[in-house]
């Protein structure tokens, strides 16, 4: 029997997505053909605006390459407009003469940007922002001319005119609304927003419509008029103010459109025939312009076509989120509110934060933040589902987190999430279904993830939370992945494998670990070489020996270097704490050495920042101080707060643990910096719950939680025990930590070493097992005794050849013998 | 002034470590940066990295590159090139090893001071 024919028009995102479900679901069904005006394979075309600004290329973006129409059977028509349908006959022809007949017609083309009817419309250089091809025409103008006039202050405008800027063009947006994103933002957040793109270097004009664009002899492009008579010089006009439904070729041919193709709850045309998804469709009067609606209306489209008919479309809620790097904003659902609703609005302009909840009959109807977007998809969630606020609504406004309880405990997002919860916006993906696909099929990577279940794979803001729940799904596998890899080029072995070596086969010096190790290069690389030296050091203490050249400058020199070649010098503050002797010899050496600037670190202590190289044994000895360690993989600072001895909510003395804490751990070296904080109760105030080690003093006791970081991804520690005397904490403490550097691999923070092997192993290890913990404990004092402060080492003459320059002789003395030495 | 290339006597090859480098400090234009890669080996280097003007001597010596402190470019000992995908070069001085003696050739123009009285000498 022949197989049905189904012809597609329009090789866009809709149309190819009603494809990939249609083919899940009947491979082998219809003879297909597709009709693409553009010339090239469905790309991503909501990432148009990271091509522009350079962030990606079109390459990465193309979502469906040409083979995958050929290993699907596809016949594909690139560069070819459907020009006429013949309902009679049931064929499309094409803009080149071409035929297709149908059975079944998907129209799938999408929306036209709409185009002021102003004077000078037609002009070069007026175009719209629709596809690569207006990408590319705006690239290549930002690398001849200056000036652009992006019209429209909406999404599209907005990311235009951002990408324009990132090109090197002066931008003026221009939007006849009194304030930006007026459709996504209310006015407050829509004035935040502005001053930030502001500070981008966009020009803005509000309230503002633009009347005429003038052109040159040559009929470019040359300046534009507004309403107010103004004019303003542009080599390019971007018009952004709004798309329209193409519904050019359906009405031609009589199907039933009004301000889009109309379609049933089936994705039906009037014709039965016929079929419409995607920004050309009319649904329940509404025509969509995000994707994640579109990939709805494309699943239940391929249900009818596939002849299931179980699926009904009911319309979609939407959200919407800014493609600018650097600018998050969010907002769902009627967030502008009125009459009928209350609204809870919290707000720091100066801070550039802003949320506001709109409410009705106790229920979450919309939603609009800015700065600070983490909890949008949990708030359009509530919103969609429309469930009571009632009880909840005290800390609706402090988002998800605050449910749970305060964050000490550590959980993070994902794994309070219901498998039915949402995930992926554009591509509508929850949790179970990812979850699931990770643990049936195997997946390891992000990208696997995308692959097999397309979230994150359109607007990519998701990401995070995929990488979160691989993480939770493969524990210590997650970390594996990019860990497996070797160690670096000069070798095919892997951190773990290193580390197993370098403890069974008792290898102590460079020169011994590469040659059993079969290294490729003679000495290393500046990668390996600093991560080798650490496990010698760490796995054969007072054995190994340290190799200063194997180390990163830094902790070779003992201070941490600056881009102009000097040094910062921090010295030990323990605790924080100081005292008026040690701040007269830090103003002392400040003057003596004329430090250009001194400065309180964000660590608790006072950083000379600009000190000479040749100056810092001098500047050390001056100071009276001991090394801080501010620029090492080794134990930083302990912060502390006041505590009981001087605080009113004070339960035990945190300054004194700290001063203590960090008295044991002087000169640790360790994977990667460790940094400890200590509070003297629940109030927190020394941030212990974003510290590597992080202790709580409460009225019976302190709690110890680990593997927090405050870095590049903030995490929140996680609570490993709680025990009542101060000896306890120090035994527990170093336990942990002697744990991390005997087994971590090099530059794992303690929060990715807790990932890989998991919280409830280091419970076994240093919680539950006393005799483990005493002899890791033990091992780490061993490790620590006798360990030379390595400031006073080097007043005491220790590698003086490091800090002296070379200097040539003065004219004239002998070592300077001015002739050629071989003729 | 003159165009004879001009050597000069530096250190003992001892004073520079095996896989690290000293920094030879100039009254005029660029510090030089004298590496010691091997036993017997010394290249010199403008102490500036074409990146950012990194100081290529406080950077960690591997083979026949250095790693530069600041945002880990490799910079070739030999040539002064900075290896693919990065493109630059810091300038090479002549360096000869004799009788564990290092010495460095240094261009005429910056000497010319020096050059001239010695000669004169
Ligand atoms: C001096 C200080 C900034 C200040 O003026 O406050 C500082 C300065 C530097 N930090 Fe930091 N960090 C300083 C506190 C912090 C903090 C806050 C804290 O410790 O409470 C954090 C977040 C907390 C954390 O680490 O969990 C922090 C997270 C980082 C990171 C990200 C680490 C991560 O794992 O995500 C780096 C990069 C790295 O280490 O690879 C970094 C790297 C750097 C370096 C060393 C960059 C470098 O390699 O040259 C900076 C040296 C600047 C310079 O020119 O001397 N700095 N840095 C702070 C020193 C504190 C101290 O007394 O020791
Ligand atoms: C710069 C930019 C940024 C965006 N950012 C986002 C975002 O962050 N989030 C989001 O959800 N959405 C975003 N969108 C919107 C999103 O891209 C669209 O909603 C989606 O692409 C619409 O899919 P579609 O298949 O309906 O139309 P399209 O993807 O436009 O596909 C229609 C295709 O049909 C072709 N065609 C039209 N007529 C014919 C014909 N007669 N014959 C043959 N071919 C024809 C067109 O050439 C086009 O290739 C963005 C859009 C742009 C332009
Ligand atoms: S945040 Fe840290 S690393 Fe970044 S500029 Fe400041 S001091 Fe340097
Ligand atoms: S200055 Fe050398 S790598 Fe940047």
């Amino acid at each position: 029997m022949k197989k049905p024919r189904l012809v597609v028009v329009g090789n866009g995102m809709a149309g190819i997505r009603t494809l990939e479900e249609l083919l899940k679901l009947v491979p082998d069904m219809y003879e297909i053909t597709v009709f693409g005006a553009e010339p090239h394979p469905n790309y991503n075309r909501i990432l148009l605006s990271p091509v522009l600004a350079g962030e990606q290329d079109f390459d990465e973006i193309v979502l469906n390459p040409l083979s995958w129409y050929a290993d699907h059977g596809i016949t594909l028509h690139l560069g070819k407009e459907v020009t006429r349908i013949d309902r009679v006959r049931r064929k499309v022809i094409a803009s080149d003469g071409t035929e297709a007949e149908y059975d079944r017609l998907l129209l799938a083309t999408g929306s036209v940007p709409f185009i002021l009817p102003i004077p000078g419309k037609d002009l070069t250089g007026v175009i719209g922002y629709r596809d690569i091809h207006d990408t590319q025409v705006m690239i290549d103008t930002a690398r001849r001319k200056q000036h652009a006039v992006v019209i429209g202050g909406g999404l599209l405008g907005l990311e235009a005119a951002n990408g324009l800027k990132l090109r090197g063009m002066a931008v003026t947006v221009v939007h006849l609304a009194g304030w930006l994103l007026e459709r996504q933002l209310d006015p407050v957040a829509g004035a935040l927003l502005e001053k930030s793109l502001v500070e981008r270097g966009l020009d803005f004009r509000l309230n503002t419509s633009t009347t005429e664009i003038l052109g040159n002899a040559a009929g470019e492009v040359a300046a534009v008029r507004f309403s107010d008579g103004e004019q303003i010089p542009a080599d390019l006009v971007v018009m952004a103010a709004g798309i329209r439904p193409n519904t050019t070729l359906a009405q031609a041919a009589g199907i039933h459109c009004n301000r889009g193709i109309v379609v049933n709850d089936t994705l039906q045309t009037f014709d039965p025939r016929v079929y419409a998804v995607g920004e050309c469709a009319s649904h329940r009067g509404i025509a969509y312009g995000l994707v994640a609606p579109l990939f709805e209306q494309a699943k239940i489209c391929a249900n009818h076509l596939a002849t299931y008919g179980i699926g009904i479309y009911r319309g979609s809620a939407v959200s919407t989120k800014l493609k600018v790097t650097g600018i998050d904003l969010f907002s769902a659902g009627d967030f502008m509110g009125g009459e009928g609703s209350e609204e809870i609005v919290l707000s720091d302009p100066a801070g550039g934060l802003y949320k506001k909840l709109v409410i009705r009959d106790d229920k979450l109807v919309g939603a609009c933040l800015y700065g600070d977007t983490g909890d949008g998809a949990w708030y359009f969630k509530q919103i969609k589902d429309g469930g009571a606020i009632g009880d909840r609504r005290d800390t609706l406004a402090f988002g998800e987190t605050a449910l749970g309880d305060a964050g000490t405990g550590g959980q993070d997002r994902v794994a309070n999430m219901a498998d039915s919860d949402e995930v992926c916006g554009c591509n509508g993906v929850c949790k179970g279904t990812i979850v699931k696909a990770v643990r049936e099929q195997g997946l390891f990577t992000v990208d696997d993830v995308k692959k097999h279940t397309k979230a994150a794979s359109s607007c990519g803001s998701c990401t995070g939370l995929v990488e979160q729940i691989l993480m939770n799904c493969l524990g210590s596998n997650f970390q594996e992945t990019p860990k497996t890899k070797a160690v670096c080029g000069c070798t095919d072995r892997t951190h773990a494998e290193v580390r197993q070596a370098v403890r069974e086969h008792h290898l102590v010096s460079h020169a011994q670990a590469y040659a059993f190790l079969e290294w490729r290069t003679p000495n290393g690389c500046a990668t390996c070489r600093p991560a080798i030296n650490y496990y010698m050091l760490s796995t054969w203490p007072r054995e190994a020996v340290d190799d200063p050249q194997s180390r990163f400058i830094n902790e070779r020199a003992h201070a941490n270097i600056q881009k102009d070649g000097t040094f910062s010098v921090i010295p030990q503050m323990k605790g924080g704490v100081t005292n008026a002797s040690e701040l007269r010899r830090i103003a002392d050496v400040a003057d003596k050495y004329a430090v250009p600037m001194v400065k309180v670190t964000g660590g608790q202590r006072i950083d000379l920042l600009g000190v000479k190289k040749e100056d810092l044994v001098g500047v050390w000895k001056d100071l009276g101080m001991q090394s801080g360690h501010a620029y090492g993989k080794s134990i930083r600072t302990v912060k502390t707060c006041v505590g009981s001895e001087f605080c009113r909510f004070g339960t035990q003395n945190s300054t004194q643990m700290g001063i203590d804490l960090e008295t044991m751990l002087a000169n640790m070296w360790s994977p990667h910096k460790v940094k400890l904080a200590v509070s003297g109760c629940p109030r927190n105030c020394a941030e212990s719950g974003i510290k590597d080690v992080g202790i709580i003093a409460v009225d019976s006791g302190w709690e110890i939680h680990v593997g927090g970081n405050g870095g590049i991804k903030t995490e929140v520690a996680r609570f490993l025990c709680k025990v009542r005397t101060a000896d306890e904490v120090k035994e527990t403490t170093g336990a942990f930590l002697q744990l991390y550097r005997e087994e971590a691999y090099y530059l794992d923070r303690t929060v990715h070493y807790i990932e890989r092997v998991g919280l409830d192993y280091i419970k076994r290890k240093v919680v539950d097992d006393d005799d483990n913990r005493r002899a890791l404990f033990e091992r780490l004092l061993y490790a620590l005794e006798g360990l030379p402060d390595p400031w006073a080492a080097r007043i005491a003459g220790a590698q003086p050849r490091e800090y002296a320059p070379l200097k040539l002789a003065t004219p004239g003395s002998d070592r300077r013998i001015a002739v050629a030495l071989e003729d | 002034m003159t165009t004879i290339d001009t050597w000069v006597r530096v250190c003992a090859i001892d004073e520079i470590p095996l896989l690290g480098s000293r920094v030879l400090q100039c009254d005029e234009g660029d510090d030089i940066a004298l590496f010691r890669p091997a036993d017997a080996r010394v290249f010199a280097l403008a102490d500036r990295c074409p990146h950012k003007g990194g100081p290529l001597s406080q950077g960690i010596v591997s083979g026949d590159t250095v790693t530069c402190p600041l945002h880990g470019w490799n910079i070739g000992l030999d040539s002064g090139q900075a290896c693919a995908p990065d493109v630059g070069c810091a300038r090479r001085y002549p360096v000869r090893v004799v009788d564990g003696e290092v010495w460095l050739q240094l261009a005429a123009m910056t000497e010319a001071t020096a050059e001239t009285e010695e000669q004169a000498a």
